[in-house]
């Protein structure tokens, strides 16, 4: 048995398949993952997310500190309540985990970190502290949900709680606010529209029950994987990883080498490695034969050279599949990828898969 | 758990084998198909290939896995469910039924390792 989110006993209710994801016994899905997909793309859905680690840097020292531990700037942040996504990088330059950040206050920053790298990242946090002035506190208290897609604005907006109902049409994308004991935050991993709520773990099955109610889809692991891909963002673990950079992981837009002035971990390699050349990308491809790209195919250029995918899957709102692979630096439009020793074509694609879904009425 | 159609055999692979005469059809189980999820494409043999016990048959596979089907007997190929290549939710919707994979033109005698549905059934609910 591996570790429960609050609302195990919920899922199972609900007739989830659960499986084990980064030691948690996980909803893979609550009958077809397909139609957990196009609820997200078409209406809503709701996740539970709660295997995800919340951890508050607290302190006058907090923001010298994210901004020696994480390669993109929080100075970017221009005022509170706002969110930013970045890498924790190692000294050599390689991912440790990715991350949002958010800007409570000048002394309250608020991080939520993968579940399967949380407590090497946590160890790694502590270790650089240091001279820096604060707490880390790990909130095992806190639950979070994710509620995505299209029609969510409008299914909160009608939730008639007076918490949610007015906060949410004050938050832009990338921006999160409090209200009463809900940390509410438009950020998602579905490439739609969406909120995530951060809730006492005391609140949230009663919150989960009524936003069931309200009309969100319970949708579990599987369909958020799927999401995330045609989304093309990069998964941990597979499409970047401690050995891999942000700069051949399709992530330099996330690394702020300005101000010269500020050094961050790992910047002196990136620097290194800018100087001698990004060798390789992370691109996406897009099958043209029938078939499902999976992670750890080999994918064969038309110059011979070579390279492989990270993440593979079927692509239902495209009905057809895709991949994120890394390959060489260079101008390359398709490419062989081989699928039980058999060669099959795919387009080299710039992610995303699927364009960004903005809210109609936001 | 659902019973199992009494009048098929089964391997411990979880695919299905219905006997008619000299032909076997072929598919894999409801207990095969819930744990793959929802299928998203089939790799069929080719019409004539020869197949042994224990062969590399067919590959199906779903959003989340892929899972090489196995043939459960000697034969010919005779025939394959082409509806298959543009529905391979069929064989989520009805495993036993329009999901079928492909026949085959039985040669020799029937492989001792094919399992009754009890038995089947049996092994099931030690997993």
């Amino acid at each position: 048995m591996g570790k429960r989110t609050v609302l195990y006993d919920t899922h199972v209710a609900m007739g989830a398949k659960v499986v084990d994801f980064a030691g948690f016994d996980m909803p893979l899905h609550y009958g077809s993952q397909i139609e957990e997909h196009h609820q997200v793309r078409l209406h809503a859905g709701i996740f539970d997310v709660s295997h995800m680690m919340v951890v508050d840097v607290l302190g006058t020292g907090a923001r010298d500190y994210l901004r020696y531990l994480l390669a993109n700037d929080i100075d970017k942040m221009a005022h509170r309540g706002s969110a930013l996504y970045s890498c924790m990088l190692n000294e050599q330059g390689g991912v440790i985990d990715d991350l949002i950040v958010y800007f409570i206050d000048s002394q309250h920053y608020r991080v939520v970190l993968n579940a399967g790298s949380a407590q090497k990242d946590l160890q790694w946090m502590e270790s650089h502290v240091n001279h820096y002035a604060l707490g880390l506190q790990r909130r095992d208290d806190l639950a979070i949900l994710a509620v995505q897609g299209p029609e969510t604005l409008a299914l909160l907006t009608a939730l008639n709680n007076p918490f949610i109902t007015d906060i949410i049409h004050t938050i832009a994308r990338f921006e999160c606010a409090e209200s009463d004991d809900l940390f509410i935050t438009r950020t998602g991993y579905t490439g739609e529209d969406g909120f995530e709520l951060i809730v006492p773990n005391n609140r949230v099955v009663a919150l989960w029950q009524q936003l069931c109610a309200a009309g969100f889809k319970p949708c579990g692991l599987g369909a958020r994987d799927t999401l995330r891909l045609e989304a093309g963002y990069n998964l941990y673990g597979q499409d970047m990883d401690e050995s891999t950079s942000p700069l051949c992981s399709n992530l330099a837009w996330t690394v702020a080498l300005q101000p010269q002035e500020r050094l961050f971990i790992g910047k002196s390699a990136l620097l290194a490695e800018k100087e001698r050349g990004v060798t390789q990308q992370l691109v996406g491809l897009v099958l043209a034969d029938k078939g499902v790209l999976r992670s750890h195919q080999r994918v064969v250029l038309a110059d011979g050279r070579e390279g492989v995918t990270t993440s593979g899957s079927f692509a239902p709102t495209l009905g057809q599949s895709i991949a994120l692979a890394r390959i060489p630096k260079g101008d390359y439009k398709e490419c062989e990828v081989i699928i039980r020793d058999k060669a099959h074509k795919a387009n080299i694609v710039k992610p995303p898969f699927v364009p960004f879904n903005s809210s109609k009425n936001s | 758990m659902n019973t199992l159609p009494q009048e098929l055999r089964y391997t411990t692979t979880h695919e299905w084998v219905r006997i008619e005469n000299d032909t076997a059809t072929i598919g894999i189980t409801e207990h095969a198909q819930s744990l793959l999820g929802d299928l998203v494409y089939v790799d069929l043999p080719p019409v004539k290939k020869g197949l042994a016990v224990g062969d590399d048959a067919a590959v199906v596979e779903s959003v989340k896995a892929a899972a090489d089907v196995y043939s459960p007997v000697d034969g010919e190929v005779i025939e394959v469910n082409a509806a298959l290549n543009d529905k391979p939710e069929l064989i989520n919707q009805d495993p036993y039924g329009a999901g079928w994979l492909f026949k085959v033109k039985l040669v020799g005698e029937l492989p001792l390792s094919l399992l009754s549905a009890a038995d089947y059934e049996a092994m099931l609910n030690e997993e």
